[in-house]
């Protein structure tokens, strides 16, 4: 970001203000204003139609007795930690394998990238079909292949499905990163070391694998926020009556309370709840970055 | 580096040529599959909806007329295709204007404000939501689509970056070559930056229409379910519980194909667009 660029003189000034107008009211009202709220919000007993009384930290306090708030953080950690390696690791698999020079590159390109256009409320509509226990597309599958049928959606095994229809949903946009990036890497580097007598595989760990960092290192963030954030398929896939999922992650636990129950105070201790482990998990990422993602 | 390359090194090439071949295939099939039974399903007759063959026999479009008969169809669309212009409009503007400051204008405060503006990028939508929610409620505004489009008026991190990120590639020179003419910083703007923008305005322009298209959470919270009201998702989302339990996959099939259409209508027309702004947020950072 450099210090370059045209001084604004006079009357201009005025002009830069008001091109400026719109993002600024974003960013005071809009989003640091939101935070800001939500954090008030979460010292406060409010249902919308009595005035809010103080609460102190009594929301926070209560989250770690509340079983179902216990259960919904599980659920989005066990999520989360299924869900962007598997996002980071699937799609820089497809996109090393399409840099690899190969005929019929842009056809693969665009099956991989169908899902990520896709609404999830459509997608899932077709995989509820597909993850069928009696007459799915996938049990009939594993049959002709000699294996027992799964019962995608019970118990334990809901959460998985749910994940795998996820990532398959977020492999396209993955792949156009890291082809970006792979894009990005000088040829001479792989030409220098071709002379220098390296393999394929000394190529592939020396070079490619520590350029890739820096597309690794945003994909991650970028798949981690998703993932905490993640409510469309699980709310198609699993969910019951009264806004409830067999599957309940905390923007479920979240939604339940301020527009169903409307407790406000509780949804936003929640909410910061929430916030607060992204945050967290984001200071975690920028201190590997410092240390293991190679800009050139 | 002819002299190395051996016999030895073409079959292993070929090898990894084929293997590279075999799992690039095996994804797509998982990729395109499921959307392969979409279609299939949605001609089928109802007594045929759990025939394991992807080309329906006998093909019918009695699918197709039921639907209409279900839901407001052409409503929902109108609803959700709406939505998604003026979500365009507003990005478009609010974020091209900020771009086009954060890129070009030299003023104190910049890089704190953007770095600001950057880290707003990180915070989950669950955290602005109840805010935002209350706030429209205080407006009178919660059942109808305002609180669904306003937001896009006031910028947005994403938005904004993409565009930066753009207008930083377009030379300097035009810029002062135009104020040598004299023109103001706010015909350059216009005159000058917007038009050589066109292919991010477009990667902007189609990913704020395909998250609205598909947005499910906002239209679920601020929306009445009042089926002439809502959008598409929240349409067939309604639909499936109506219909699954009526057992008529193949009608709900049909809606979700039509759902999806003119999104990949769109990605078949625009797909560089779609790769180009998806790389230009990845790589420069």
């Amino acid at each position: 970001m450099g210090a370059s660029g045209i001084k604004p003189l006079g009357r201009e000034r005025f002009w830069v203000a008001v091109l400026l107008a719109p993002t600024l009211f974003g960013l005071v009202f809009g989003a640091l204003g939101s935070v800001l709220a939500t954090v008030i919000l979460s010292l406060t007993h409010w249902d919308l139609l009595t005035p809010p009384t103080w609460a102190g930290l009594a929301n926070y306090g209560k989250l770690f007795t509340d079983d179902k708030f216990v259960t919904a953080l599980t659920n989005t950690v066990k999520f989360s930690a299924m869900y962007v390696p598997g996002v980071v690791a699937a799609s820089l698999v497809v996109a090393i394998l399409m840099n690899r020079k190969i005929r019929g590159v842009s056809v693969f390109r665009t099956f991989y990238f169908l899902p990520v256009v896709t609404s999830a409320v459509a997608a899932a509509l077709v995989w509820q079909m597909i993850y069928g226990k009696e007459t799915g597309l996938l049990n009939f599958i594993l049959e002709k292949l000699g294996l027992a049928p799964v019962c995608w959606f019970c118990a334990k095994n809901a959460l998985y499905s749910v994940v795998i229809v996820n990532i398959w949903g977020a492999v396209g946009e993955g792949m156009i990163i890291f082809l970006a990036g792979l894009q990005c890497i000088p040829r001479e580097y792989y030409e220098a070391a071709t002379v220098d007598g390296a393999g394929d595989w000394q190529r592939f760990w020396r070079i490619t694998m520590p350029l890739i960092t820096p597309s690794i290192f945003f994909q991650t963030l970028i798949s981690t926020i998703n993932a905490f954030q993640a409510y469309d398929y699980i709310y198609m896939l699993t969910r019951r009556g009264q806004g409830d999922s067999s599957v309940p992650v905390v923007v479920f636990s979240i939604y339940r309370n301020a527009f169903n129950f409307h407790r406000m105070g509780e949804a936003s201790a929640q909410a910061i709840e929430l916030a607060a482990i992204v945050v967290a998990l984001m200071a975690f990422y920028f201190w590997l970055e410092r240390r293991y993602v190679v800009y050139e | 580096m002819n002299s190395s390359r051996g016999p030895g090194v073409r079959t292993r090439t070929m090898v990894l040529d084929f293997a590279t071949y075999a799992i690039l295939a095996l994804g797509a099939i998982m990729m395109v599959l499921p959307f392969l039974w979409m279609i299939a399903t949605s001609f089928k007759l109802p007594a045929d909806q759990f025939t394991k063959t992807l080309i329906p026999h006998p093909a019918t479009l009695a699918n197709f007329r039921e639907l209409w008969g279900h839901l407001p169809f052409p409503r929902l669309m109108w609803n959700s295709f709406l939505l998604s212009v003026l979500n365009v409009v507003g990005q478009l503007l609010t974020c091209s204007m900020g771009a086009f400051v954060f890129a070009v204008a030299r003023f104190r405060g910049r890089n704190l404000l953007f770095t600001l503006l950057m880290v707003t990028l990180m915070i989950p939508s669950q955290v602005t939501l109840i805010p935002n929610f209350i706030i429209f409620r205080y407006m009178g505004v919660l059942g109808t689509q305002v609180p669904l489009w306003l937001p896009a008026f006031w910028g947005g991190a994403f938005g904004t970056f993409l565009l930066r990120q753009f207008f930083l590639t377009v030379p300097r020179d035009l810029a002062d070559a135009a104020r040598v003419d004299g023109a103001s910083l706010l015909g350059i703007y216009w005159r000058v930056y917007l038009p050589l923008a066109k292919p991010a305005l477009a990667a902007l322009s189609i990913f704020t229409f395909m998250w609205t298209w598909n947005d499910l959470l906002h239209p679920l919270v601020y929306l009445p379910t009042d089926m002439n009201k809502t959008t598409l998702t929240v349409g067939l989302a309604f639909f499936q519980q109506q219909l699954a339990q009526g057992g008529k996959f193949t009608v709900l099939m049909s809606g979700a194909l039509i759902s999806i259409l003119p999104l990949i209508a769109v990605f078949f027309i625009a797909q560089r667009q779609f790769v180009e702004g998806i790389a230009l947020t990845g790589v420069k950072r």
